[in-house]
């Protein structure tokens, strides 16, 4: 388990420098919007990838600390890596938000949102980023 | 005299959480116990659906029923009392008037005047009553600050085209009070109806729409202390005549062929079809008999006094950037210089404070003040000035890695 000084400092990292953070106008993106009806996080999220591989994911929009964290360090964790790898991820992150049981070693930086599932009204602020990055590789893998 | 303590007592949210400082009674008020009572005395001694004249039980329920209309007729000025439709809350009475706007009192190239400061429930309508007619939407100037300006809402009128105007009384993300009755008299000059969004000013202030002229006004029960499910439209009788119910069913008719010809019944009946909210309708009329207690002008003058005191303790401040400094009604609206309103909010939660963060549903308003989300703290007649005292102290104290601390 993180400590919690370094949970914090990874996701004030993430929020104020995020990696990923662009927006992309460029036609080889796909591109997903996902915003909130109960909160203001508002998200697009931009996907290149081969046949069977994320070659690069991007994000802009608006975000509290914690979505904007959470999409930053997820865009990193699945770049590079195939639909079925960036898809088993991404359920690794849900059970660590569902309180079941998970794989710390998947989700590197993503351990900083291991107390999360405490925290019902922020759970959404944590996965509606990663929704979208999920619907992204479903409509590649189609 | 306002005694906020006796007050306080009459709420059992607030027994049952002394220490919970409540700061969304935009979003919904608490209710006094007196309201609760009726609500379950409805349901243990009276329950009975109306108007089955055959039975005591259901014809006492149905004389408060009806008599209720003339509480909130008297409540809120209206000439008659029937004036005032019972309906399911603000959101379907400002629907019922935009649906027959649509289709009956506009035409191709009328137009809707209004506000990008709205509340979704107050313009989604009126987009489909534009779709619906070919009228157009068009929106009245705003400063920066959101701040409504009687001058430019008469230029608006120039090429007397407007053939409605839906605004707030108070606008629920900034709490300014609107210059109603001259808003009134300048789109009556120029032959346009008034439609009057009353969901945050029938609980906070003295409302007369006969005084205001107003041609509609909606609101809520459940903002102003009464239960949920029920709300008012107050129209002009000659206008609720020329239109037509939303539903059709039980109760809203009085005769019907197998041709498929239908004889409503009178105005406001007609409006009412399927079963009411009867609870509601009976909790509602001792919310108003709660609140003509203090008095109307108590209520309003406190709220003042609250809005004042927290925007004068925040501005004292230098991590506040507060954004409605006229407001009137308990609605302070603010952000934390550097923090996202949401992280914020999450923070306050921790430690038993409640507001709301976001845009409020008023979705288009950063376009005006240019600021996506806020934090909104909006009172009521039980919030105290030691509870906005310790709610600064935390807004003083906070940081980002307070809050993020709360969800580590």
């Amino acid at each position: 388990m993180m400590d919690k000084e370094l949970k914090r400092e990874i996701m004030l990292d993430h929020y104020n420098h995020p990696n990923n953070k662009q927006t992309v106008e460029d036609d080889s993106y796909r591109s997903v919007h996902n915003a909130s009806e109960s909160c203001i996080d508002d998200i697009t999220v931009y996907m290149k990838a081969s046949e069977d591989h994320i070659e690069d994911v991007k994000f802009d929009g608006v975000g509290c600390t914690i979505c904007t964290a959470s999409t930053d360090i997820m865009c990193d964790l699945v770049t590079g890596k195939s639909f079925e790898e960036a898809k088993a991820i991404i359920q690794e992150y849900y059970n660590m938000v569902d309180d079941k049981p998970f794989d710390e070693d998947a989700l590197e930086e993503a351990n900083a949102f291991d107390t999360l599932y405490q925290q019902a009204n922020r759970i959404k602020c944590g996965t509606i980023g990663i929704h979208a990055i999920e619907e992204l590789i479903n409509e590649f893998e189609q | 005299m306002f005694d906020v303590n006796k007050i306080r007592n009459d709420f059992p949210m607030i027994r049952n959480h002394p220490d919970l400082i409540y700061l969304d009674s935009g979003a919904t008020s608490f209710k006094p116990q007196c309201v609760i009572d009726e609500v379950v005395k409805y349901y243990e001694w009276e329950n009975a659906n109306i108007h089955r004249g055959d039975y005591d039980i259901s014809f006492r329920v149905s004389k408060i029923y009806d008599d209720t209309r003339k509480t909130v007729a008297d409540f809120i000025g209206a000439e008659r009392p029937e004036c005032i439709v019972y309906t399911y809350g603000a959101t379907s009475s400002l629907n019922t008037v935009a649906i027959n706007a649509g289709k009956k009192f506009l035409q191709k190239g009328d137009v809707i005047l209004t506000s990008q400061v709205e509340h979704a429930s107050d313009i989604l309508p009126w987009f489909k009553a534009a779709e619906a007619s070919g009228a157009e939407i068009r929106y009245i100037p705003f400063d920066e600050h959101a701040v409504f300006n009687l001058d430019e809402y008469e230029k608006c009128f120039s090429d007397n085209r407007v053939k409605i105007v839906a605004l707030p009384y108070v606008s629920n993300v900034m709490g300014y009070i609107y210059p109603v009755k001259e808003i009134v008299k300048i789109a009556h000059e120029h032959g346009a109806l008034v439609s009057i969004d009353g969901a945050q000013a029938v609980p906070h202030l003295k409302v007369d729409v006969s005084d205001l002229d107003v041609d509609f006004l909606s609101f809520s029960s459940h903002k102003m202390l009464g239960p949920a499910g029920i709300g008012i439209l107050y129209g002009k009788f000659d206008l609720l005549e020329q239109m037509d119910p939303i539903f059709y069913g039980g109760g809203s008719n009085a005769r019907f062929y197998e041709n498929g010809e239908i004889i409503l019944q009178k105005t406001p009946e007609k409006f009412e079809a399927g079963t009411p909210c009867i609870e509601g309708v009976l909790g509602l009329r001792k919310a108003i008999e709660y609140l003509e207690s203090i008095g109307m002008d108590e209520v309003m003058e406190y709220g003042i006094e609250l809005s004042d005191y927290f925007i004068e303790k925040l501005e004292q401040l230098d991590n506040v950037e507060v954004y409605n400094r006229g407001s009137k009604a308990g609605i302070v609206t603010f952000n934390l210089k550097g923090i996202f309103a949401q992280d914020a909010a999450s923070y306050f939660n921790r430690l038993g404070i409640s507001v709301r963060t976001g845009n409020h549903c008023a979705k288009l308003l950063h376009h005006v003040i240019h600021v996506n989300e806020t934090i909104r703290a909006s009172m009521h007649i039980y919030n105290t000035k030691e509870e906005i005292d310790r709610f600064v102290d935390v807004i003083r104290d906070t940081t980002i890695e307070k809050c993020v601390d709360s969800v580590l």
